[in-house]
């Protein structure tokens, strides 16, 4: 049998709360799988669907994109933002056949470093199961072979 | 030609024993555009920051990244590194593989690895940063106050007499809020006017201060530093500049029956009024509803009594623009109508009160003269009973937060009472007693032990009128068992809520609140002064529920704010902001629509004869907080967000 898969996920957070909240993690010294990389940006407002999907163009296997609670969003609004876009661009994703397990949208605040731990390993683990986004990543292969700019 | 420096630190053992530190160096040196990777124990130390410094002057780097804790660490010590060895702070990213990766993993390879990735891709963002600067920002060294109650003059007291400017406007005819209404203070027993009294003086004869009273605020426009604040100065229809405040006025005035808002009913007022009679300023208004002149062009004998010719019934609302550069919102809160407990009566019975009813049936200046009479029929009360938590901490009907001073103004009503009926008899049923506070628990026991109050465990279920007495029944939980008090009078410990137009003023002055109408922080621990709006701070009960002395410490606390912010001309800001790319924005506005802050205005374009060509957006620096909700809004593309551009973050996605 051939080695456990293991994806790659790349997270969007902002900086006020999930970004925190994972250094918060750190700090407790919290254990989780080493699968996901982090960017950070100042508000989840900041997140355009593009962001995703060049991520999930060039490698990832699932993308997390999480911030600060309804309510509590450090720039009053941002996340409502991000929410109402995640609703949008949910249907768009479906509509293109692009399973929508491969993107976790949630909140986690700067003193969730815990959820923010079991958040990661689950996600690994569901991911896992789901095996590699190969058919997104050969169309990247077709597009960068085919394309003439 | 990109120079990047990447640090690679080992905090001590922290980062080393997890990363291999010499594997992720060797990658990252190889990296296209890196000039110098080097790694140390502590770059954070004297020699570490030496290093780098040294690193970024030998070798002209144009960029650098430190592979080392989280940048909510360290940051600010490498950005003030690199500015002082000649490199723009803001061509400086930190690579989190201490708290988001050495510290969280437990597989060398797997650690190293992450590291790699981590480090690259900041070195891919960091070859498209920008050269930033801090923006400043002029400040008009003048503050606003809104609300002339206890917190606004101390917020306005403690501004001035550090030598600056204040505004302080008030929607009623005189400053003083709910503090002047209130008659003995706990838990001192001081008279409340005689303390605040000299205070309402000292705030009207200070020379910085300017008092606005009967206006209020109804457009407030700018940002930090430079706000615009149209307010309405009402009609008084008296000459505020020659009136002596005699009162020859108020004496002759024959619409007399008119309910007093400041004795919350018990008393009355004439249709020419003062609220009260140490009103500061001692100027009447007409109340322009309930004059007879301004009802059928009749009576006018005001007019006729002033010997100095004050009255003018010409005069308009007048709106005055103010500039300030700091606004403190201390506007208070109501008492909650309680009739919507039918089991209480309030609103059925006369002799069922509310605590600020009490107060003024209490105060040596109330419609009593401090006699405790029952409404009904001025008789005095033998029985006085008080029902706590009338409206606070009820899920169900009321509101669920705890108001606070509740506990313990009823203990003092019951004192007040003993004091003044000697053989009266109190019952105060309560759900707990809540007596947090310098002096507040001793105050609590005194009211039981010296004044005999009579303190009941339980909820009242029910309140009827027979044969003259209001029966009042409960349960007493620590016996188990039901009361029935027959009581001449009731006492409800009303809840305190948000002013009834909270949320429009918070709409008009552009803070937040919360799900009931109370203004709402920056922090609740940490930055509690401030809203999340730049340069408007709060004070008093207007954030939530306070008594007298939170209030009064989180005035002087917003005035320090202030004064921080004036010691200055010119304040800096970060300089991630958004900007607008004018050669691809179409006016569609949606960023406008999207942005929090209201930071974004339309802007026009002309030739050189002054004609428009083109209307784009514009992102005013001063008002704009960085947080690139309009960025991803953008259907064009063409706003971007210093610090964070679309450039820069794809291209760290793209090296993950």
């Amino acid at each position: 049998m051939s080695e456990p898969f293991e994806p790659k996920i790349v997270a969007f957070v902002c900086t006020y709360c999930t970004y925190a909240g994972a250094d918060l993690a750190g700090t407790s010294r919290m254990k989780y799988a080493s699968n996901v990389r982090i960017v950070r940006l100042p508000c989840t407002g900041r997140i355009s669907p593009m962001f995703i999907l060049k991520a999930l163009q060039k490698g990832a296997d699932a993308v997390l994109v999480s911030g600060c609670h309804p309510g509590d969003c450090h720039f009053a609004q941002g996340n409502y933002h991000a929410r109402r876009r995640w609703t949008v661009f949910r249907a768009l994703l479906s509509f293109t056949g692009i399973p929508e397990q491969r993107i976790r949208f949630s909140w986690i605040s700067a003193a969730e470093g815990a959820k923010f731990t079991e958040l990661i390993n689950n996600l690994t683990e569901d991911i896992r199961k789901l095996g590699p986004f190969e058919q997104y990543h050969e169309l990247q292969t077709v597009i960068e072979t085919q394309a003439t700019y | 030609m990109a120079k990047i420096g990447v640090f690679v630190c080992h905090c001590g053992e922290n980062i080393a024993s997890m990363v291999d530190t010499a594997n992720l160096v060797a990658a990252i040196s190889e990296h296209p555009g890196v000039e110098i990777c080097l790694e140390y124990k502590y770059f954070c130390s004297d020699p570490g920051q030496e290093t780098v410094k040294r690193a970024v002057r030998e070798h002209n780097l144009t960029g650098v990244v430190v592979a080392a804790c989280s940048p909510r660490m360290h940051e600010q010590t490498f950005r003030k590194a690199c500015a002082e060895a000649g490199l723009n702070p803001y061509m400086l990213e930190l690579a989190n593989i201490r708290e988001q990766c050495s510290w969280v993993h437990t597989d060398k390879e797997e650690a190293t690895e992450k590291a790699i990735e981590i480090t690259r891709s900041l070195v891919e963002k960091v070859k498209r940063n920008n050269k930033l600067y801090p923006i400043s920002v002029p400040v008009t060294r003048r503050a606003m106050v809104i609300g002339g109650g206890i917190a606004g003059i101390q917020a306005a007291l403690d501004i001035a007499s550090a030598g600056r400017e204040v505004v302080l406007v008030e929607r009623e005819p005189s400053i003083g809020g709910h503090m002047s209404q209130i008659s003995e203070t706990f838990p001192t027993l001081d008279c409340s006017q005689c303390i605040l009294t000299p205070r309402m003086v000292e705030a009207v004869q200070h020379p910085n201060i300017t008092v606005m009273t009967y206006s209020e605020v109804e457009e407030v426009d700018g940002y930090i530093g430079n706000f615009t604040v149209k307010v309405r100065r009402k009609a008084r229809y008296v000459r505020m500049e020659t009136c002596t405040g005699c009162g020859d006025c108020i004496q002759k005035c024959p619409v007399k029956k008119i309910p007093s808002e400041f004795e919350c009913g018990l008393g009355n007022r004439s249709a020419i009024y003062t609220p009260f009679a140490q009103a500061v300023p001692n100027v009447p208004v007409i109340d322009r509803s309930r004059c007879t002149y301004f009802k059928n062009g009749k009576c006018a004998i005001c007019k006729k009594t002033c010997q100095i010719d004050s009255i003018d019934f010409d005069q308009q609302d007048t709106i005055e623009t103010i500039e300030v550069g700091a606004i403190v919102v201390a506007t208070g809160f109501q008492v909650q109508n309680t009739s919507l407990y039918g089991e209480y009566g309030y609103g059925r019975y006369k002799d069922v009160i509310t605590g600020l009813h009490f107060e003024r049936l209490a105060s040596a200046s109330g419609p009593t003269a401090g006699k405790i009479l029952r409404p009904s029929d001025g008789k005095q009360p033998e029985t006085v009973v008080f029902i706590q938590c009338a409206g606070s901490r009820d899920v169900s009907k009321g509101v669920r937060y705890c108001s606070k001073i509740c506990c313990m103004y009823t203990a003092k009503h019951a004192m007040l009472y003993a004091h003044k009926v000697h053989d009266g008899d109190t019952k105060i049923f309560y759900m707990d007693i809540r007596a947090a506070g310098k002096g507040y628990d001793e105050f609590t026991r005194r009211a039981i032990e010296e004044d005999h109050a009579g303190y009941v465990r339980g909820r009242v279920s029910k309140l009827y009128e027979e044969n003259g007495k209001l029966i009042v029944r409960g349960v007493d939980m620590l016996l188990g068992r039901p009361v029935e008090v027959a009581a001449d009078m009731v006492v409800l410990a009303t809840a305190m809520v948000p002013q009834p137009d909270a949320k429009e003023f918070a709409k008009i002055i552009g803070i937040g609140y919360d799900e009931y109408g109370f203004f709402n922080e920056a922090h609740l621990k940490l930055r509690p002064v401030e809203t999340a709006t730049a340069g408007i701070y709060l004070a008093g009960a207007c954030q939530s529920p306070k008594d007298i002395p939170d209030s009064v410490s989180q005035a002087s606390a917003a005035a320090a704010k202030i004064l921080g912010l004036f010691s200055r001309e010119h304040l800096e800001r970060e300089p991630v902001v958004a900007t607008v790319s004018d050669s691809t924005c179409a006016g569609c506005w949606g960023c406008a629509t999207a942005c929090p802050y209201n930071a974004i205005d339309q802007r026009d374009i002309t030739d050189r004869n002054g004609n428009v060509i083109k209307r784009v957006a514009s992102v005013n620096p001063g008002l704009c907080q960085g947080c690139g909700t309009c960025v991803s809004f953008c259907r064009s593309n063409s706003i971007d967000l210093a610090g964070f551009t679309e450039k820069q973050i794809f291209a760290e996605v793209m090296a993950l």
